[in-house]
């Protein structure tokens, strides 16, 4: 049980260094990729806290698809200088 | 100043919630809850479980006590992925034209995940009543396999007027097996057919069946929310 408490320390800690990096991150493409690491480490803490069918769920929506959607989109915008 | 000021903010409301949502009577402390004092406790008695027949508790919730509330999620998944072809959809389509081309390995090697994506989805589907996950993350596995299918050919369409066929069906068999419900039982989404030994694949009687129609209707739809993001209308050539 002690290794669990620890865990849970390190999963949110580390959720919210990601969360901060996705904010501050320069490239609009970094924090989309900080943002599925962000899903990647929030899957770990449901399963700490013993929620299986929203860590599936978080796993598959959280880090996937809508990473998939949102490189896509950024991929197919173009970069225009203001004028 | 400005950022001295966020921090501020930021930590004065963080001191706030923790004062407010640490264990009180509202919020106890995590895994110190008395289940019997709350209403999810009635759903965890055993008369109940045995009612439903489902091993699962999430899904017996879900869809044994709670469908009329699962009719409605399907149907806000349902406007969303309208709203994106109505905004997004046009008549005539083509592929966006993205600065990457997919090369041989990932070509070849995204058909044997494909495979083994579609036969996790669909294990996660059948067995939503045994084991954690369901209709809802099973279909959106369905959608990431045909995800995949777009990454790994920059000239692949799916077959987007089948999927919205499917979906249809699905979406209309769920409201009739919903509304037979009446008809053989008292109620709307009643349990009608036998719950059998918990623990069977053959159990919960129509909650197997009502997962399955879920899967396949959140995966056809968010199959198309896929194609309409993926596609953009065609220039007409003057």
């Amino acid at each position: 049980m002690i290794f669990f408490d620890y865990l849970s320390i390190v999963v949110s800690v580390l959720l919210l260094v990601i969360a901060f990096f996705a904010i501050n991150s320069k490239k609009l493409i970094n924090s989309v990729l900080f943002l599925s690491a962000l899903s990647m480490v929030a899957v770990v803490a449901f399963i700490i806290m013993r929620a299986p069918d929203v860590a599936i769920t978080e796993a598959v929506i959280g880090s996937g698809l809508v990473t998939a959607l949102f490189v896509f989109t950024l991929l197919s915008v173009k970069r225009r200088e203001l004028k | 100043m400005k950022k001295l000021f966020g921090l501020l903010i930021t930590f004065a409301l963080g001191l706030v919630i923790i004062l407010a949502l640490d264990n009180t009577v509202n919020f106890p402390r995590f895994g110190e809850v008395n289940l019997s004092e709350r209403i999810s406790g009635l759903y965890l008695s055993e008369t109940n479980v045995e009612e439903v027949g489902s091993a699962n508790l999430v899904t017996s919730i879900v869809l044994g006590f709670r469908t009329f509330d699962t009719l409605g999620e399907v149907t806000v998944l349902f406007i969303s992925s309208l709203g994106v072809a109505f905004i997004l959809g046009g008549t005539k389509q083509k592929r966006l034209d993205l600065k990457f081309k997919p090369n041989f390995m990932l070509r070849v090697g995204s058909n044997i995940l494909l495979v083994i994506i579609l036969i996790t989805s669909f294990y996660i589907i059948l067995h939503g009543h045994l084991s954690p996950g369901g209709g809802f993350p099973g279909g959106a596995m369905i959608a990431s396999s045909v995800l995949l299918l777009y990454l790994a050919d920059d000239r692949f369409r799916s077959n987007i007027k089948g999927f919205k066929v499917l979906e249809g069906v699905a979406g209309s068999l769920f409201v009739v097996i919903g509304l037979l419900g009446l008809v053989f039982a008292t109620a709307f989404f009643a349990n009608y057919l036998p719950t059998g030994i918990i623990g069977n694949l053959l159990s919960a009687g129509i909650i197997p069946i009502l997962y399955v129609l879920v899967g396949l209707k959140v995966g056809s739809e968010i199959a198309g929310i896929i194609d309409n993001f993926l596609t953009e209308e065609e220039e007409e050539i003057a």
